[in-house]
């Protein structure tokens, strides 16, 4: 549920977290969005970053500048303010996917551990609009829910040390897709040709938390074409 | 303003990358801060040779670097005590020096500390990626190619002889930081202390913690009494944005400071070291303990503002310099 009033945490001398609510939820995502924009729009002095994620915003102070409770306040007084506010509508993206073969080595573990078919899968992964609960971990990755029920898959037992670029994965009810090479734990579907991370280009990543996402299965000698 | 040619990598030790202060707004985009893990040291090293505290060096860690200088230049190093070298002669730390064409600047072995940093006068010629010129490591890009440096690299630098009169300048010994084999770090506790026992919390802060060989610019691993949780919340919570400093603590109850490679994090955090506490978290080196003290809010601000005055006061003799 989304709190009543924002719950302020201090994370050392130089951060302060606001969370906005207890759960992974697209109300309480809103509201981070939300919050993230009314201080966009109200920049507050000291305050030289923030860091949006599912239910909180961490926001990076200096603190020779600010201090936390002269923020807290800050923040308290600008929600009791702007009681509406405008987001951005959310940017809607297609993306191409390969699954399974050499680009989705976990694709038949994760429909022999639900007793489906491969099909399936690829069927239930592409039924869903997912929203872009926030961007972490790595450049670019994309926390994307949720998942279909049927889906839900605990992560690998053993993280993988390295998943290449592209790698469209899921966990527990989540999906993602590892823009650069990383490590990682989820089970990998499928691979996207689509580039989610520049860093010459601003903003650096294709995805920004609140868009919204749909796969689409392409075909692995389409891969190639796409890149283009 | 010209970029020529200043240094010649010979030998590349087992990694030196290009840093800054880091890079920093795009936490949104999952992108971490990188730069200097020490950032005071960083910061005297550019003011020693007259450049801007945010300019580019090289993070030299460990030993085994070697460089060729390729034309006259001011160089200053400091931090870690690395040996350095110009030819055969030692070169102090915290301290400009003029070095000639055709000399070899060596580190040579680790007496204290984990990590040097190298200024050159006009600072490390790379392109700016997301606003900084610090080596993104893990994600591959900034610095120089978004990779550590190799044999055969060239170094440029920007005017290298406006930088020549900084030669003997040096940073004032009550300044100078120690490092030793254990290091004292205070924290002030949050944000979710109150999701460990109180044993967890006291395990924290009166036993010593072993650094692990594990750790690098992402994280310090540290291993030792176990910091338990409350039995009734999980191992891991919803992930949210985290800072350097922040320790946390993941289901097997050994803690993990964050350094400067990573933006977001899922496990419970107990506390975080305080922004003056910070640059020694990059002079801790595998094998060392961490002992833990907590302090309240109000006095990590009074410490920072205390490391802050200090250097304030040695870059307001710097420029009064005729």
């Amino acid at each position: 549920m989304a709190y009543e009033r924002s719950q302020f945490r201090i994370m050392g001398d130089r951060s302060l977290l606001v969370e906005l609510g207890d759960r992974i939820s697209p109300d309480v995502n809103r509201r981070v969005r939300e919050l993230s924009v009314m201080l966009e729009k109200n920049p507050i002095e000291g305050v030289f970053e923030t860091v949006p994620a599912y239910r909180s915003l961490l926001i990076i102070y200096n603190p020779l500048i600010t201090n936390a409770m002269l923020l807290q306040h800050q923040i308290e007084d600008l929600q009791k303010k702007s009681e509406v506010v405008d987001i951005l509508e959310p940017k809607s993206v297609e993306i191409p996917v390969a699954y399974g073969g050499e680009f989705g080595p976990d694709l038949e573990w994760v429909a022999r551990y639900h007793n489906i078919g491969v099909e399936e899968v690829i069927q239930l992964h592409t039924a869903i609009t997912y929203q872009v609960y926030m961007i972490g971990f790595t450049p670019g990755f994309p926390y994307m829910g949720e998942l279909p029920e049927r889906l839900e898959t605990p992560r690998r037992e053993t993280p993988r040390t390295t998943i290449p670029e592209g790698s469209v994965a899921i966990a527990q009810r989540q999906t993602g897709i590892y823009p650069v090479e990383s490590p990682g734990g989820w089970h990998i579907l499928g691979r996207t040709p689509m580039k989610l991370f520049n860093p010459l280009q601003i903003p650096p990543t294709l995805l920004e938390m609140g868009d919204l996402v749909r796969f689409f299965p392409i075909k692995e000698v389409e891969f190639s074409r796409w890149q283009q | 303003m010209a970029a020529v040619e200043t240094l010649e990598v010979v030998g590349p030790g087992p990694l030196t990358t290009v840093q800054d202060r880091g890079r920093f707004g795009y936490g949104r985009y999952g992108v971490a801060p990188s730069g200097a893990s020490d950032s005071f040291s960083l910061r005297v090293a550019n003011l020693l040779v007259g450049n801007d505290e945010n300019d580019a060096c090289l993070e030299v860690t460990l030993f085994g670097l070697k460089l060729k200088v390729l034309r006259d230049v001011a160089v200053a190093v400091a931090g870690a005590d690395l040996q350095t070298h110009c030819n055969d002669m030692p070169l102090d730390r915290w301290k400009s020096h003029i070095l000639r064409k055709g000399s070899t600047v060596s580190f040579r072995g680790i007496r204290s500390g984990c990590r040097a940093y190298l200024a050159i006068g006009g600072g490390i010629s790379v392109p700016q990626v997301l606003g900084s010129k610090s080596t993104n490591l893990p994600s591959r890009f900034g610095g120089l190619e978004g990779r550590p440096l190799r044999k055969g690299d060239i170094l440029s630098s920007n005017s290298p002889w406006l930088h020549l009169e900084t030669g003997g300048r040096r940073l004032p010994q009550t300044l100078v930081p120690s490092y030793g084999r254990e290091t004292h770090l205070r924290v002030v506790f949050g944000p979710q202390d109150n999701e460990f026992t109180e044993k967890g919390r006291k395990a924290l802060l009166n036993y010593p913690y072993r650094v692990s060989p594990d750790s690098n610019r992402t994280g310090i691993r540290l291993a030792g009494p176990i910091i338990e949780r409350r039995p009734d919340v999980g191992e891991s919570i919803i992930s949210e944005g985290v800072i350097a400093g922040t320790i946390q603590v993941p289901g097997d109850g050994q803690p993990i400071i964050i350094l400067v490679e990573i933006v977001t994090g899922g496990y419970r955090k107990i506390a975080t070291v305080i922004t003056a506490d910070l640059p020694l978290l990059g002079q801790i080196r595998p094998g060392d303990a961490v002992r833990f003290e907590e302090i309240s809010l109000d006095e990590a601000y009074e410490a920072l503002r205390k490391t802050e005055h200090g250097l304030k006061e040695f870059k307001d003799a710097r420029s009064a310099r005729p």
